[in-house]
């Protein structure tokens, strides 16, 4: 295992770094950045992202749900060496986990929303 | 590794044996297939709470105005503790790939370096959960739960009339009782009951009565996400018709910050995850007395640092989903 080729861009090879150790310095920087971003916005909470919804989430619920997987990717592609491995064993792992973790998350939310409007528009009230 | 392979004979055929076809080892493909199924599990745990979530939308605790507190510190900082434990995870991860890095070079004195740094990371994160935990379970301003289990909290409107958040011991009014706790040495059967909460409800009523600028908040949130305030006379109402118990902080029956389910499902969730973090602590320190000892450097190369390499990472990669869903969305 010992000296095997190892990729060192990032965002598509628009971002070279020298060494691997340069690498992970930078990936932590932009990680760390990524978290600076979303705790920041999580105290602010800019108005114009709070008001508006798409699918039943806030724009900034949207926000750190992507910012998020942003992190997840560069966590498992470049601490986790994925760039690294062959095709076939990340595919293996990821889009196994990617399907069935959308497909658990749509029906699932689906089915929470669906029992709050019968609480809510059904005949027993929890308002004591 | 290859010593265990049987030769057949056929080595030159695509089935006779000796194929990596995903040019991995045995020991490393094995831990990206427990980590697809331990992701499996943890994303059953989130939509779990997703679930609940989605269910009592209109009433679910706001994460800013539970997790407000850092060690020392008094005063209201939402979320800047967990973003510390966020740092400390993924810079624990860093030191891990440059462990793993300098194991690619052999270079011992490095790896010993990196892993002692990750296995102190790992420490701070799990003793700060655990003062996490700490504080949700003592809580802060203190509630009272109604007939229906919903959570009623209490604000007091000040000189600017602006509404802020009171502690019940801050307005509840001593009531002279003869009430003990029952102990499991008296009576049959050695049944005890909990601990009784500092102020009875009847003290926090009669406090609450007593001064008009006091107003009560209910678990629903408006359309803004805010606490819906009730006026006060809405609030007396609400308070001496249905109001049945004081709870002080959270268990995994009574929340002070709303609903019990968000308490079980941050005492489930996070402690599943510090469950995994001490595991990773420890084999973190199982392999780096092995690299103390020699053993990854007789054996010529370093790939059990790279495999528990793997598991750390997945331990900070499901980190980063539990920061979103608990403590941002």
């Amino acid at each position: 295992m010992a000296h095997e080729a190892q990729n060192l861009a990032i965002f598509r090879g628009r971002l070279k770094f020298k060494s691997n150790v340069h690498k992970i310095w930078g990936v932590f920087i932009l990680l760390s950045i990524i978290t600076i971003v979303e705790v920041g916005l999580g105290i602010v909470k800019p108005e114009f992202l709070v008001h508006g919804k798409f699918l039943a989430l806030k724009y900034l619920n949207w926000i750190f749900l992507i910012l998020t997987i942003v992190k997840a990717y560069y966590i498992t592609w470049d601490f986790m060496h994925m760039r690294d491995e062959v095709s076939g064993l990340r595919r293996a792992v990821v889009w196994t986990s990617v399907f069935l973790i959308i497909y658990l998350l749509f029906i699932i939310l689906v089915e929470g929303d669906y029992i709050f409007n019968i609480y809510k528009e059904g005949f027993i009230k929890f308002n004591f | 590794m290859e010593a265990t392979v049987a030769k057949t004979g056929t080595d030159e055929k695509t089935w006779g044996g000796g194929n990596r076809p995903l040019k991995a080892s045995y020991g490393k493909m094995m831990m990206w297939f427990f980590i697809v199924s331990d992701a499996l599990t943890f994303s059953g745990f989130l939509a779990s709470y997703g679930f609940s979530r989605f269910k009592f939308i209109d009433s679910w605790p706001i994460a800013d105005e539970v997790f407000t507190h850092i060690p020392f510190i008094h005063g209201n900082f939402p979320m800047y503790y967990v973003a510390f434990m966020t740092f400390i995870l993924i810079f624990s991860s860093v030191t891990m790939v440059l462990a793993v890095d300098a194991g690619h070079h052999m270079k011992k004195n490095k790896v010993i370096i990196y892993l002692f740094l990750t296995i102190i990371g790992g420490l701070i994160f799990v003793g700060s959960q655990a003062w996490e935990w700490n504080t949700f379970i003592k809580g802060s301003y203190g509630a009272v739960e109604t007939k229906g289990g919903k959570i009623l909290q209490f604000l007091h409107t000040n000189d600017e009339g602006v509404n802020e958040r009171v502690a019940i011991g801050d307005f509840a009014v001593e009531v002279p009782t003869v009430r003990t706790d029952h102990v499991d040495n008296e009576g049959i059967w050695y049944m005890s009951e909990p601990g009784s909460t500092s102020f009875s409800l009847e003290e926090v009523t009669k406090g609450f009565l007593a001064d008009e600028s006091l107003l009560i908040r209910t678990q629903y949130l408006n359309d803004r996400g805010e606490r819906i305030v009730l006026s006060r006379e809405e609030s007396v109402a609400k308070l001496t018709n249905d109001g049945k118990m004081v709870v002080e902080g959270a268990n995994l029956k009574h929340n002070e910050y709303g609903t019990p389910l968000f308490a079980d499902f941050f005492f489930f969730i996070t402690g599943f995850h510090g469950f995994h973090v001490f595991s990773g602590v420890m084999f973190n320190l199982i392999v780096f007395f092995n690299v103390v000892i020699g053993t990854y450097e007789k054996r010529g190369h370093y790939e059990m640092v790279e495999k528990v390499g793997l598991y750390w990472h997945f331990v900070d990669l499901v980190w980063v989903f539990v920061f979103t869903v608990f403590y941002l969305v």
